[in-house]
């Protein structure tokens, strides 16, 4: 076991995301529907930020956003994203409002520019999906 | 028109315990240390004590950090007003405006408010102390993103702030050297500064990357120790020791995470809503302020934070800190102590025991001669929370 090589903590589904990441499994990006107000939203809690609204629906959506800002990291924190060095982490602004942390895949470091249009590109680490995005061609 | 609570109550103890790289204390021993400094400074016994407001740093979401059990090692039995804060770096002002409302109300006489840390482990390094955070098993749903994305811990929220400010406004890595420069000078001035070394800016640049676009030295230090400050009323703080430093102006602004379209709080931080209510309260505006203590966990926020008051236009802060005007003999003194970059990492007590410093006249080398207004603030989260406060020599 202390051989084994170290994993990157990936986000694993909770009882709220479980479709979320179903769909990644198909490369599919959910959003969650406030069933009140009818904002998207990636959801933290069944509770909407926007209308205090509770019920909502998973509804599928293009996966195309813009990078809102990025950072490139060099720190070693976590043996797993070593080889990985420098590597970039963007916020990725989805055209529907809501913005989630991804890495964005397919372009240099050097290359990535705050408003880039990108789109959802599912990849896999572990058993798990995550959400990455990559320049619209 | 000022407000009425301007000048209730004043801050009339100080205890600064030794920091840094100082091991086989628990936070809990730090707060015990700096409480019983901050008493003899102010000259009370601890009989004198009827408030006692906590704040434990990193080591209060980690575990160990100080808690409630404070009152009961410093053997506190007749507290009239006891709470344990956290709203992150902005707690240290936050408590210093919940003591004064307390004494104003007469719930409380003398209000002892410590902030205490101990996250450095010996042979440990900073990182390792403030980014474990991604290191924990299991992150999960959508706030578990960033974990999955390699985000880890508060470094890299700034350095993706700082970035949208410069592609926004053009902001530049000298401007920010120049803020990691500024206070750097005002450090080697400063005998409990951790950096005592001069900084140029070309030793800036070449400090390593942490996350582009911050490197080593724009970010802050990580420091063990405690700091606790005593707020007293006014008929007291005028017959006790040390000159009182007067509450002026209270603000607060939380914008939370922005998480949508919309949402600018890397670049427009809740220290704007607060710089209107501590403007309004104190009666004074940015043109009043001589001396700011910023909160400082990085360049980049000194930069915003200067922005949001109103020192200069938004987007214009890299030009106002680029000609060194945050510097020893510069226009509007900042971080006259080093700041969380140079001299120690105690949250908002930082900003806030310069900031009793200054006031006091008690400066030494660093003392910047015209006193009579001083801004502090604190800053916690990622932009998320912010407080301030005025504070003045002069009763009114």
């Amino acid at each position: 076991m202390a051989d084994s090589a170290p994993v990157k903590p990936v986000s694993q589904p909770d009882e709220l995301t479980e479709p979320f990441f179903a769909a990644g499994e198909e490369g599919r990006l959910l959003l969650a529907t406030c069933a009140a107000c009818g904002e998207m939203r990636l959801p933290t809690s069944p509770t909407c930020p926007i209308c205090l609204g509770e019920g909502f629906e998973w509804n599928e959506v293009s996966g195309r956003g813009t990078v809102y800002t990025f950072a490139v990291m060099h720190q070693r924190y976590h043996p797993a994203w070593e080889p990985d060095l420098p590597y970039n982490i963007a916020v990725v602004e989805l055209d529907e409002g809501p913005r989630m942390p991804a890495n964005i895949v397919g372009v240099e470091n050097d290359d990535i520019v705050v408003g880039m249009p990108v789109e959802v590109a599912w990849e896999r680490e572990g058993d798990a999906p995550v959400p990455r995005f990559r320049p619209v061609a | 028109m000022a407000h009425r609570l301007r000048g209730a109550a004043a801050i009339t103890g100080l205890g600064i315990t030794p920091m840094g790289r100082i091991y086989g204390k628990s936070s809990t021993d730090f707060a015990v240390d700096a409480v019983r400094l901050a008493i003899a400074d102010a000259g009370l016994d601890k009989s004198d004590i009827d408030g006692l407001l906590i704040n434990a740093g990193i080591t209060g979401f980690s575990g160990g950090g100080v808690s409630l059990q404070l009152q009961n090692v410093l053997g506190m039995g007749n507290l009239r007003l006891l709470n344990h804060m956290n709203a992150a770096g902005s707690t240290a002002a936050q408590m210093v405006q919940y003591a004064t409302m307390a004494i104003d109300a007469g719930m409380a006489k003398h209000v002892v408010c410590v902030f205490a840390d101990a996250p450095l482990q010996q042979g440990g390094s900073s990182a390792a102390a403030y980014g474990n955070a991604g290191r924990r098993a299991g992150p999960s749903g959508i706030l578990g993103l960033s974990a999955g994305a390699g985000h880890f811990g508060a470094n890299t929220a700034y350095a993706l702030a700082a970035k949208r400010h410069m592609s926004l406004y053009g902001t530049t890595q000298d401007q920010f050297g120049a803020i990691a420069v500024a206070e750097r000078a005002w450090a080697t001035m400063n005998p409990a500064a951790k950096m005592q070394d001069p900084l140029t800016i070309e030793e800036y640049h070449a400090s390593r990357w942490i996350v582009e676009p911050l490197h080593l030295l724009d970010c802050c230090l990580v420091s063990n120790g405690a700091v606790a400050v005593i707020v007293s009323p006014p008929d007291q703080a005028k017959e006790m020791p040390q000159p009182p430093v007067w509450v002026w102006g209270m603000g607060q602004g939380h914008p939370g995470d922005a998480r949508r379209a919309g949402d600018s709080a890397e670049t427009e931080t809740g220290a704007r809503l607060a710089a209107e209510t501590v403007f309004r309260m104190a009666g004074v505006g940015p043109e009043d302020i001589d001396v700011c203590e910023l909160y400082d966990c990085y360049t980049y926020t000194v930069l915003v934070t200067l922005e949001d008051y109103g020192f200069c236009k938004k987007g214009e802060g890299g030009a106002f800190v680029e000609d060194g005007k945050l510097g020893p003999g510069g226009s509007l003194p900042t971080n006259t102590g080093g700041g969380q970059l140079s001299a120690y990492y105690m949250w908002g007590m930082t900003p806030l025991s310069e900031a009793v410093i200054q006031t006091r006249g008690q400066g030494g080398e660093r003392q910047v001669e015209k006193h009579d207004l001083i801004l502090a603030t604190g800053n916690g989260g990622a932009l998320s929370y912010h407080a301030s406060l005025i504070l003045s020599p002069h009763q009114n």
